[in-house]
């Protein structure tokens, strides 16, 4: 296996409802992504892209051969990624390892969506796919339905006063939006106040609107390249060290294991065992808080707080900048905004950026080594990686 | 590998008021939805039975936000139940007011009291049943 790294990093701003294309913005994010290592389109050879929903939100499925046509790809492969929320990680980390084989030396790997094009009862629906449709959708559960199914579990399974959890998940809520205040290309660049957070409606018990991550429009792409063709690109390579896949079936049949994820934990065992580093190491992490909830039960699944107490770490300012380990600096899913299809490259973007320390007054110093963590449905796909400086 | 129930079988019971499920030869795990291999032991030998539907409440929500198409139906009690079988199944809770659902009822026992079926609409193969339960 060849070493693999990040060459260069696209982003559009995350937004709500704006009149572009999906292929538009993953073309925006791939030029920036193209040009910052100043390769030409024709260099690419394989296009791999996160996508969850397109079929409903433009009528357009198989985006991602038209992807490549407008962005000039010259009839290279294209692969479509559909693992819900998961989709642009899946893709990354295919791309890795068909860079990885010596297959190719040049990948570009990213997301786009519109999830805004659909309205919210029509995405409530459709995002409500990615659970069970037999099993689950049948009894009427949406996805903050089943993470407020979860957050009853979690404070039940570690004996925490609702109230308790309750004040804890504002407080996530809270300091991703004072993040995304400091992201100029997040969806919510306010800060939220704990008076806002308790007065906002309630979608599915415990879960209020302030736990729920946004419907966004936006997208993300990555230069993904082999370790020698990326010497020609950039002084900065960020290097993949880990990558971690796992799947798992409906909620139902997590039972044993929930509130934690399974998939998870078995994707982190690939990424720190690939990576030969643990949750010690690592000093900014982006991970999938698309419910404030979900921010808990990832931060105790990745091994950064014991079961049931990060919470309190949160509570305490273990998880900001300067803190045990700095918590979505973008703002997260919550403030910088959920496009499914391109959650997981905007993780990396951040941790990228992150990386070459670039990332102004949200900066985590000198930080080293980084991670994501992206949740596809109710745990049905996980996928993690470990991305350190290659400099 | 043969598949010993099917999601139509499956479908059809839940509708006449019947829970179905599988039962690994090799392990007795059960399972209350149709699989081909049983999800603990990998073994392949699985019988079909029918299901009491009696357990307890895992876990639960009120839901207040509708997709499309399920207005009508808000706010409702979405609940987790494992089974006295073992395993665990999604479905409503009748006879309690969705305002007054509380994490009391975490751990009360339930009995299926019947079903409720989700019409369908014009994303889904046709009509879904799911289980309702009632506190004992």
């Amino acid at each position: 296996m060849r070493k693999v790294v990040i060459a260069g990093a696209g982003m559009t701003r995350f937004t709500g409802k704006q009149p572009r294309t999906a292929i538009e913005l993953f073309g925006d994010a791939a030029s920036e992504a193209i040009n910052e290592c100043g390769i030409q389109p024709r260099q690419v050879q394989a296009l791999f892209m996160g996508n969850f929903m397109g079929d409903f939100e433009e009528g357009q499925a198989h985006i991602q051969a038209f992807t490549a046509d407008y962005l000039g790809l010259a009839g290279i492969p294209a692969n479509r990624y559909e693992n819900a929320c998961a989709s642009a990680s899946a893709a990354i980390r295919d791309a890795f390892i068909w860079v990885a084989s010596g297959q190719y030396d040049i990948v570009l790997a990213g997301g786009a969506e519109c999830a805004t094009k659909m309205g919210t009862p029509l995405a409530t629906r459709t995002f409500a796919m990615a659970s069970d449709s037999r099993y689950e959708y049948a009894a009427g559960v949406t996805f903050p339905g089943v993470f407020a199914m979860l957050a009853h579990l979690y404070a039940r399974r570690y004996n925490i006063p609702l109230e308790t959890l309750k004040n804890q998940l504002y407080q996530v809520s809270i300091n991703s939006h004072y993040y995304g205040a400091r992201n100029p290309r997040a969806q919510f660049q306010k800060e939220l106040t704990l008076e806002d957070a308790r007065k906002s409606p309630v979608v599915a018990s415990p879960l209020q609107l302030a736990d729920c991550c946004p419907f966004t429009d936006g997208a993300a792409v990555l230069v993904i390249a082999s370790e020698d063709a990326a010497r020609k690109l950039t002084k900065k390579p960020v290097l993949i060290a880990g990558v971690g896949q796992a799947s798992a079936g409906n909620l139902l049949s997590q039972k044993e294991f929930l509130p934690r994820i399974r998939s998870r934990e078995l994707a982190a065992e690939q990424s720190y065992k690939m990576s030969g580093l643990g949750p010690k190491d690592i000093g900014v992490v982006e991970l999938h808080d698309c419910f404030s909830i979900a921010a808990l039960i990832a931060l105790e699944g990745l091994g950064f707080f014991p079961y049931g107490t990060s919470g309190r770490a949160v509570e305490k300012g273990e998880t900001k900048i300067g803190g045990k380990i700095a918590l979505n600096p973008s703002g997260g899913l919550k403030a910088k905004g959920h496009p499914v299809g391109a959650t997981g490259a905007a993780q990396a973007f951040e941790i990228v950026r992150q990386l070459r320390g670039e990332c102004g007054e949200r900066q985590v110093e000198g930080v080293k080594v980084g991670m994501t963590d992206t949740l596809g449905g109710d745990g049905g796909t996980l996928c993690n990686m470990i991305l350190r400086c290659g400099w | 590998m043969e598949a010993k129930l099917t999601f139509k079988e499956y479908n059809e019971n839940l509708k006449q008021g019947r829970l179905s499920g599988l039962k690994c030869s090799s392990c007795g795990e059960v399972s209350a939805q149709p699989r081909l291999i049983c999800a603990k032991c990998g073994g392949s030998q699985l019988e079909a039975l029918e299901l009491k539907g009696s357990g307890a409440i895992q876990t639960f929500t009120v839901n207040y936000v509708a997709a499309e198409g399920r207005e009508s139906e808000i706010p409702y009690i979405v609940a987790i139940v494992e089974l006295d079988e073992g395993p665990w199944v999604m479905g409503n809770i009748g006879g309690l007011k969705p305002e007054e659902a509380g994490m009391d009822i975490m751990g009360r026992k339930v009995r299926m009291d019947g079903t409720a079926v989700f019409a369908g609409d014009r994303y889904s193969s046709g009509e879904i049943a799911r289980p309702v339960f009632r506190l004992l």
